[in-house]
């Protein structure tokens, strides 16, 4: 699903954010990004959508050569991978529902399609009842949720989160991870960066830790 | 189908956008429209002038000042006279008499005229000539020889400010048409920067669409709409100031021109020209739309 090979980071300003990274990650895994702040892992997910462009290495998503993707086919990618931030990037604007649905509606789907789907991704993460809300009135939880119910409203088979428990106290980290895990369970490749070593300890799933942009440990497959 | 579908949904999307802040998008519609409006509204004024004018053009003719001591029969004989020039078509004679009642016609002069106890009009032959005849160099020869009669005070041609006017228009339609351009590129910038303000407040809407995937000319829709419609709505807004203005001038030249017995009527914008000004109005906004959003939507990348 994921193949990096001797990938390299280099900032316009010169500095190295990610140094010779190598490792894969298989369809249907489950990997815990980690590493102390400034390690890499935000520049990491970043090179997964294209949002950065990797300076050397090779880049493999989803059978894709982002090295050679065109510019023009970037959307696309992005369409085939769900992603959650720290900041949940909700527009403040609209209401949950048409939040979830940006995705749908930015690839063309029919109106009636997009209603089911829209309440589908509501249901699974627990706010059905709050699609007419507007996002600011909900918990940073609530809000966490609305981001990851528009991440996977386009089914897509990898999910990648920066963070996505960032603000939320221990219960809500919880149900936030477990929601993804239970993604994982259905097939959905999922790759969250955290420092919070906790869910690390509780899930067993493999984890990656970067420091000073290398990766200096693999825990491999746990269970 | 379902990508007209789509353009629709984004052409009401914008609309209602529009809507929501009715008091910018008032604003620019004011200015664009005022803007259209001052190139059109001249552009009628320089049409109806021409249509009326255009009417007088071959009718070129020659009146001849009689001196004050030509009598009657000698004016009689002159017209005569002038009859059987092979440059002549047609001669006719206006005695004194007759022009002070013509003038009496006018209305605001006959106070005045009952103040003189004599006649001070002299009388006055008005030849036309053939048409062939009737051009600025055929005339010009006619008039001096006409002039060295003895009989003749003044000759001079009846015509001559029409064929100025006429000049002059086009003149004055090449001015519009070149201020009707400037007004244009106006429009385009004012547009543009609307359009840039408008990209710039929803910089953060336009980076969270990008990064779900959306492609270029998905985000670029909704603010070419949004230009051609104001655009559009500017080029109404301006069609209803040029036709308010029409309807206001209407009463006075209707007075005016019956004063000078003829029944004229403004002609304001026909179809094809508020089809030209409302497609124009459109293309505009459209332009400057595109021009903005190719310049700064290129720069909002998500980070
Ligand atoms: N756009 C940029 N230009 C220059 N340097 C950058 C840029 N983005 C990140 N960096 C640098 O790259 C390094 C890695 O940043 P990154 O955001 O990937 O770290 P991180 O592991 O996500 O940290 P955190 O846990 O604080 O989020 C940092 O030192 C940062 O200053
Ligand atoms: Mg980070």
């Amino acid at each position: 699903m994921i193949q990096f090979d001797t990938v390299f980071k280099r900032y316009p300003g010169g500095y190295d954010a990610l140094k010779n990274i190598s490792f894969h990650v298989a369809d249907e895994e489950m990997v815990f990004l980690t590493g102390h702040s400034g390690a890499g892992k935000s520049t990491l997910l970043k090179l997964l959508t294209l949002i950065e462009r990797p300076t050397r290495g090779q880049l493999i998503v989803n059978n894709k050569n982002l090295i050679r993707l065109p510019g023009w086919r970037v959307p696309y990618l992005r369409r085939e991978i769900g992603v959650v931030f720290q900041d949940h990037r909700l527009l403040n604007d609209r209401t949950v529902f048409d939040n979830v649905a940006l995705p749908l509606v930015v690839t063309g789907l029919h109106r009636r399609d997009i209603g089911r789907r829209v309440r589908a991704a509501l249901d699974k993460v627990g706010l059905l009842s709050k699609e007419n809300l507007m996002p600011i009135v909900l918990s940073g939880g609530e809000q966490q949720r609305v981001g990851i119910a528009r991440a996977v409203v386009n089914k897509p088979n990898l999910l990648l989160a920066d963070e996505p428990t960032g603000n939320l106290d221990e219960a809500l980290s919880d149900e936030i991870i477990d929601l993804f895990h239970e993604f994982n369970q259905h097939g959905v490749t999922v790759l969250v960066a955290t420092h919070d070593l906790r869910h690390i300890q509780r899930l067993r799933k493999r984890v990656l830790q970067l420091q000073n942009g290398e990766l200096i440990f693999d825990s491999g497959v746990r269970s | 189908m379902n990508y007209l579908l789509r353009h629709l949904q984004v052409f009401f999307y914008t609309l209602g956008q529009l809507v929501r802040t009715p008091f910018a998008s008032l604003m620019t519609i004011s200015v664009i429209g005022i803007t259209l409006a001052l190139p059109a509204t001249l552009y009628l004024l320089v049409d109806n002038i021409q249509r009326v004018t255009a009417g007088w053009d071959g009718e070129a003719q020659i009146s001849l000042f009689l001196k004050k001591n030509v009598a009657a029969s000698g004016a009689r004989f002159l017209q005569q006279r002038l009859q059987r020039m092979p440059e002549v078509k047609h001669v006719e004679w206006i005695p004194p008499e007759k022009g002070l009642a013509e003038l009496r016609k006018v209305s605001g002069f006959s106070g005045a005229l009952k103040v003189l106890d004599e006649n001070p009009l002299p009388g006055v032959l008005v030849v036309v000539p053939k048409k062939s005849y009737a051009t600025p160099d055929g005339l010009k020869p006619l008039l001096q020889r006409l002039g060295k009669f003895s009989e003749v005070d003044l000759a001079k041609i009846d015509l001559e400010w029409v064929q100025r006017l006429q000049a002059m228009l086009q003149i004055v339609r090449r001015g519009v048409l070149v201020l009707a351009g400037l007004l244009a590129l106006a429009v385009v910038l004012i547009i543009g920067n609307t359009i840039r303000l408008a990209i710039l407040n929803r910089r953060d809407e336009i980076e969270i669409t990008k990064l779900i995937g959306a492609t270029n000319a998905f985000v670029r829709r909704p603010f070419l709409y949004s230009g051609f419609l104001q655009g559009l709505l500017g080029a109404v807004m301006a069609w209803l100031l040029v036709t308010g203005i029409l309807v206001l001038l209407d009463g006075p030249i209707q007075e005016l021109t019956s004063l000078y017995g003829s029944r004229f009527r403004v002609q304001g914008l026909n179809l094809a020209t508020s089809g030209l000004l409302l497609l124009g109005g459109g293309v505009l906004g459209w332009l400057g739309s595109r021009l903005s959003v190719g310049r700064h939507l290129r720069n909002i990348e998500p980070q």
